[in-house]
């Protein structure tokens, strides 16, 4: 006990110095955690040693929760129009790569079938490094994003078939270990159908049976028997998939897809993304850990080599089944960088060729101090990537040769430009106010920049962009980001561009409140407008004249944002947080009761009010 | 000291020179508040319980506005149609407005001669304005003559900003006590007070 604690606090502590650490230099959480695992790890300060591999394994679910929300965020339909992205790059970048590492290690003198078996196992990229790396750069959305995910998803479904296939490879010499499954003893078609049961079980088993029981788990309102039934939902899948020889993480991966449409998404989500988060971040740091720094010491021109060779070569298969797929110039970097590296899937992959011998060992040693090496630099390349490459040859090439578009100082800064951001930034153009827009989605900035927009690609929240997009000079920032960057960008603004107005959209009433207490005065939420002007209309369809309808709509919507105010000011009396869904439900109560009270008369009699006409009848 | 109440309306004010020209140069006090309607309530979304209050604290009031089609912009009207609410400001315990004073500054492209019995409107200015007249006093409010500003299209800067500075001056007078409103009311206009030589 005492040595797990003490464990605990080891790792705990390298978190919690390392990460804000590479974070605050812009570097990314990945990063940090894998440094923090280099510094406690056996070549540094010593204080794990072996046990790295170990936790390796425990913290690879931290990979399969990933998997959970990443299908959470995907609705079945999604997923479906899907295939042909992940069939289609998947496959090309697998197959490519694979040959390519194959036909090198045959020029090296390897037999054919250790140099399949190293192609496919250096094939695979880092899901838990790229996925976590998009996402903090906000750009999962972008072709980039997306493309990188289906070809993710494909190397994920593949480990089972090449784990099947590897046996295959050895040199005769199969020999049974204790890890087998019991599936393996069973007849092909019996296996198939237990595999395709196992599948069909999870659909149907999220679609009719986990609904109703986290509906009667949530009735008890107790918090942690939610986040209970969570982790046991995750757990219960993945050692489904586990036994009939699945991967773990396409069966949690499915297993989202299937809630994606369920009430319980947002709930979920929230529950589980800190052990997400945190098992990545032992994962990684259990990779830091596990460089073995002797070897790279002992050949280090070699390691350094292979590992650039090998980073390049992925990377270049990318950029190229990238081009094909006709994504932008930056799109194919961003692309490259983030998938160049080998992912943890290789080192199941080697320590299983290890074990078969179909290579030795001190080369899956070294494969493995490649594969860790490999996913070390990968959020430098990134950062490198983004800081130094693009600016320079990326979209941005456009700006440096119009050399009077710097002088163009608009007196707009429009950060966002989704559909929200859009329309507003031809509303202001049709009126002849021109504005900067500062967008992380490569392709919009393309087709914006010919239409003679003034675009900057990035992160709005970074201020040397903000700078950059005379921030300085301007008078007015329009934020149309996702609320979650909102405030961030509200809190850069505040503390370096305190002369901008700003205007921030938000999502709803609690995006509202948060804004409000960074003392935002200009908040629009996006869905007020909207739901009023529909209910004029339905007024208007239930035989309301439409200037009553349209007076309605208006006073209503004064009423809703003195409602607001008010609300805001009670929120801070009641103290405690009080958790998501039931804070919206509490919300609406107050806000039924208030409109109850409201006097709807507005006071506007026209000429022809009962009082008048009372008033009328005396003075007969 | 009797606060004064301008209630502006213009719906073009950036294409108006001669609006611009004098509310430019409203004298700045603290007993006189603009009040810019079409800058206010752009969705003639009046709020009439404000607008109700802040009459009441005003002792004059200045209707300014343009004189659109011999009356006032739709706004304006729209204000008075609301604001000047039955039970408030007329009818059975209306008595809100009552014993305010009240005059409108006016602009009109037509000149003075245009505005008489032989000119091109056939009638007098007084005469267009007799329906304002009545809202006024129906409301109990006491009727000052108008300031007017009139065949703007032909004056110049110079006139217009000689104009501002009457009806500033004026405002100025009435704001400090120095000109009394009840011994305005047999004038023509305002026009006629002589400018204060301050």
């Amino acid at each position: 006990m005492a040595n797990f604690l003490a464990n605990a606090v080891v790792y705990l502590a390298a978190a919690v110095v390392c990460v804000p650490l590479a974070k605050r230099l812009g570097m990314g959480s990945v990063l940090g955690y894998l440094l923090a695992g280099i510094i406690i790890g056996p070549y540094a300060l010593g204080f794990i040693g072996e046990e790295g591999k170990d936790i390796m394994h425990f913290a690879e679910f931290g990979v399969v929760m990933m998997l959970f929300l990443v299908g959470l965020e995907l609705e079945p339909a999604a997923f479906w129009r899907m295939r042909k992205q992940v069939l289609g790059m998947g496959s090309l970048q697998m197959g490519i790569t694979t040959a390519l590492v194959m036909g090198i290690a045959l020029v090296m003198g390897f037999t054919w079938q250790a140099g399949l078996a190293v192609g496919l196992a250096l094939a695979m990229s880092s899901t838990a490094i790229a996925l976590q790396s998009l996402k903090e750069k906000n750009l999962t959305h972008t072709a980039a994003g997306k493309n990188s995910f289906a070809v993710l998803l494909f190397q994920d479904i593949a480990v089972i078939p090449i784990l099947a296939l590897l046996p295959l490879m050895a040199a005769g010499v199969l020999k049974s270990n204790g890890d087998q499954h019991w599936i393996d003893g069973l007849p092909g078609w019996q296996r198939t159908l237990v595999v395709l049961s196992a599948v069909s079980l999870v659909i149907a088993a999220g679609r009719y049976l986990v609904v109703p029981l986290l509906r009667l788990v949530a009735s008890t309102r107790l918090r942690e028997l939610f986040v209970a039934s969570s982790l046991l939902l995750v757990v219960g899948i993945a050692l489904l998939m586990e036994t009939v020889g699945l991967s773990p993480a396409l069966g949690t991966f499915l297993a989202g897809v299937v809630l994606a449409n369920s009430e319980f998404k947002h709930e979920l989500e929230s529950d589980l993304d800190p052990f997400k988060g945190l098992l990545l971040g032992l994962f990684f740091m259990a990779v830091g850990a596990s460089i073995n720094f002797e070897l790279i010491i002992a050949r280090p021109g070699f390691i350094l080599m292979l590992t650039l060779g090998i980073m390049l070569l992925k990377t270049g298969v990318l950029i190229g089944i990238a081009h094909r797929a006709r994504l932008a110039f930056d799109q194919r970097l961003i692309m490259g960088s983030s998938l160049g590296q080998v992912g943890e899937f290789a080192f199941v992959l080697l320590a299983f060729i290890a074990q078969l011998r179909i290579i030795d060992a001190t080369w899956t040693d070294t494969l493995m101090a490649v594969t860790a090496m490999s996913m070390t630099v990968t959020p430098l390349v990134m950062l490198a990537n983004e800081r130094l490459v693009l600016p320079r040859f990326g979209t941005l090439e456009q700006e440096e040769k119009e050399a009077d578009a710097v002088d163009v100082k608009n007196k707009v800064i429009i950060a966002g430009f989704g559909h929200f951001g859009s329309t507003l930034g031809r509303l202001l153009r049709a009126n002849g106010v021109e504005s900067t827009v500062l967008d992380n989605d490569s392709d919009q900035v393309d087709l914006l920049r010919k239409l003679g927009f003034t675009v900057f690609y990035g992160d709005a929240t970074r201020h040397e962009l903000l700078e950059a997009a005379g921030a300085r000079d301007a008078d007015l920032l329009i934020c149309a980001i996702a609320p979650e960057s909102a405030s961030t960008l509200v809190e850069v603004v505040h503390k370096h561009f305190p002369h901008l107005k700003l205007y921030v959209r938000s999502r709803n009433r609690f995006d509202a409140y948060d804004l409000m207490d960074q003392g935002v005065l200009h908040i629009y939420r996006e869905t007020l407008d909207t739901s009023i002007r529909m209910g004029v209309d339905a007024l208007r369809d239930l035989g309301f004249r439409a200037h009553t309808a349209t007076r309605a709509g208006q006073d209503f919507r004064r009423y809703d944002n003195a409602a607001l105010k008010k609300l805001a000011a009670l929120r801070h009396d009641k103290g405690a947080y009080v958790a998501g869904a039931r804070e919206s439900i509490a919300e609406q109560e107050d806000l039924i009761r208030s409109d109850a009270k409201r006097d709807p008369t507005n006071m506007d009699h026209a000429w022809d009010s009962e009082e008048m006409r009372n008033a009328a009848g005396h003075a007969r | 000291m009797p606060r004064i109440l301008i209630l502006f309306a213009h719906p073009r004010l950036e294409k108006s020179r001669a609006n611009r020209s004098l509310i430019e140069r409203l004298p700045e006090h603290r007993s006189i508040t603009f009040h810019d309607l079409y800058e206010h309530y752009p969705d003639f979304n009046i709020d009439i319980r404000r607008e109700q209050v802040l009459l009441g604290k005003h002792d004059i009031l200045v209707l300014h506005h343009p004189f659109y089609w011999y009356s006032m912009p739709p706004l304006l009207k729209q204000y008075i149609d609301l604001v000047y609410a039955f039970g408030w400001a007329y009818g059975p315990g209306g008595t809100a407005l009552k014993d305010k004073h009240c005059f409108h500054v006016l602009t009109t492209g037509g000149n003075e001669q245009a505005y008489s019995v032989e000119g091109f409107h056939g009638h007098t200015l007084h005469e267009f304005m007799l329906p304002l007249k009545r809202t006024a006093t129906l409301c109990g409010m006491r009727w000052l003559p108008p300031f007017t500003v009139q065949g703007t299209n032909r004056l110049s800067d110079q006139d217009l900003k000689h104009a501002a500075e009457h009806i500033s001056s004026i405002l100025h007078g009435l704001a400090e006590g120095s000109i009394d409103p009840a011994s305005l009311v047999t004038m023509d206009r305002l026009n006629d007070i002589p400018q204060d030589r301050r």
